[in-house]
């Protein structure tokens, strides 16, 4: 059931190609403007909170959609054929993925345009995945409440900015290690373990909280 | 006697109020009598964090009871905790400013987290605002009052632990620590943090009265 719901979004997703090259063009636009800005003058702490600053305007922009277009016929719809923890799961699961694709598209472009600082790419790779893991599950919620709070996009950055910055916090640290290529011996992996913990932890949330959300 | 919690916080905040200024502290480097601070700004946080505690339970309450009277009570104990963050921070503010020599650092984990959680209770206002059903917004609001809490907690109670904060007694600064607070402190010290839980409390007790006669008046 999870799979077909994931296969259902994934479809829906690609049928709608003016979303996903929207995406990608809103992502490369902000990169290429963030790059005419700076003109190349960028220390490596500058470089790195504007890399997540990037990530997460897109991350929220993206995932503020998600459930939007879950009202009317269609929540209805829904409501009688799938309990919601399989829907909220799939949800997560699905945007989890096409942050994880989106984010890593973004630091390509960010390296291509601006540059790449990064000199321990293992241990940023492993920061920009929980990352964006986290980042989508925070958000997948996040977008359920707005979609029923009149969804509009101002509720969905107010309710979000604050509940990520613990995520982004611990994020921005590890990755300015990563970016300051610190060996693997001197990585703080208690922040690494905080990461995994608040991905596990949101995700246990939406999965009690959900319910809740679901019947109007 | 059901106000004993009344009559006991006015008189242990009358009493931190006079003798906080009167007793003696011990001697810290840099602290000195500065100290007389963790008097009010301490007990002010934890009272606010009392009533952030109280508005979870009340917000889980009216999501496992679908009851409004609930929904009621967890923006009141809010409301009230938002009000107790003020003086929190403006205590905070003015000690910072003539020990540390600023009125707000970035560098102190402690800071940020309680702008974020000013943050997060403000957003939680205006999402009760922007919904207009009373029993969708009951619901809608009660889980982000929870999920909001424990990433607020996240940020409270566990970062600061990981990082060295400038705050007394995290980080190798002199504090009241269990071994720099003499007796003389705790007397004060731990009516204080009654003597302000329980004025909460009366305040939030007030807040639900005067909602729950405006709801009566309204039907």
């Amino acid at each position: 059931m999870i799979l077909s719901l994931i296969k259902k979004e994934i479809l829906l997703e690609f049928r709608q190609k003016s979303t996903i090259g929207g995406v990608l063009v809103y992502v490369i636009g902000t990169i290429f403007v963030s790059a005419l800005c700076f003109k190349g003058r960028l220390d490596k702490p500058t470089w790195n909170a504007l890399f997540w600053v990037i990530t997460l305007y897109t991350s929220v922009t993206i995932s503020g959609k998600s459930f939007l277009k879950e009202t009317g016929g269609q929540a209805l719809y829904n409501y009688l054929h799938y309990s919601p923890t399989q829907f909220i799961i799939s949800k997560t699961i699905y945007n989890m993925v096409f942050m994880l694709a989106l984010s890593f598209i973004t630091f390509f472009f960010y390296a291509f345009f601006i540059k790449n600082e990064v000199e321990n790419l293992g241990l940023f790779f492993v920061v920009l995945t929980l990352a964006s893991t986290g980042l989508a599950a925070i958000l997948s919620l996040m977008s359920a409440i707005a979609s029923k709070a009149n969804g509009n996009f101002a509720i969905m950055s107010i309710l979000s900015f604050p509940v990520l910055m613990p995520l982004i916090l611990v994020v921005i640290r590890i990755s300015k290690q990563a970016v300051d290529g610190i060996e693997w011996a001197g990585v703080g992996f208690n922040f690494i373990g905080i990461l995994v913990a608040l991905n596990v932890l949101t995700i246990a949330l939406s999965f009690l909280l959900f319910p809740y959300l679901w019947r109007d | 006697m059901k106000n004993w919690y009344k009559i006991l916080s006015v008189i242990f905040i009358l009493y931190t109020l006079v003798w906080g200024l009167l007793n003696p502290v011990p001697r810290l480097d840099i602290l000195n009598e500065t100290i007389r601070n963790v008097y009010y700004h301490v007990p002010i946080w934890f009272a606010m964090l009392f009533m952030m505690t109280v508005s979870l339970i009340q917000s889980i309450l009216a999501l496992t009871k679908n009851n409004l009277d609930n929904d009621t009570k967890a923006f009141n104990a809010a409301l009230v905790g938002f009000f107790f963050s003020l003086p929190g921070l403006t205590t905070g503010s003015i000690w910072a400013k003539y020990t540390w020599g600023t009125w707000w650092t970035f560098q102190d984990p402690k800071l940020n987290g309680v702008a974020i959680s000013i943050l997060i209770y403000l957003a939680y206002f205006i999402l009760r605002y922007s919904v207009d059903d009373e029993m969708k917004r009951a619901r809608i609001s009660a889980v982000y009052n929870v999920f909001a809490f424990v990433m607020m907690n996240v940020f409270i109670m566990v970062l600061p632990r990981l990082t060295d904060s400038l705050h007394p007694g995290n980080g190798g600064n002199p504090a009241f620590s269990q071994y720099d607070m003499d007796n003389n402190m705790r007397m004060v010290f731990y009516p204080a943090v009654l003597g302000w839980i329980f004025f909460s409390f009366w305040l939030y007790n007030i807040k639900n009265r005067i909602s729950f006669i405006k709801n009566k008046l309204n039907d």
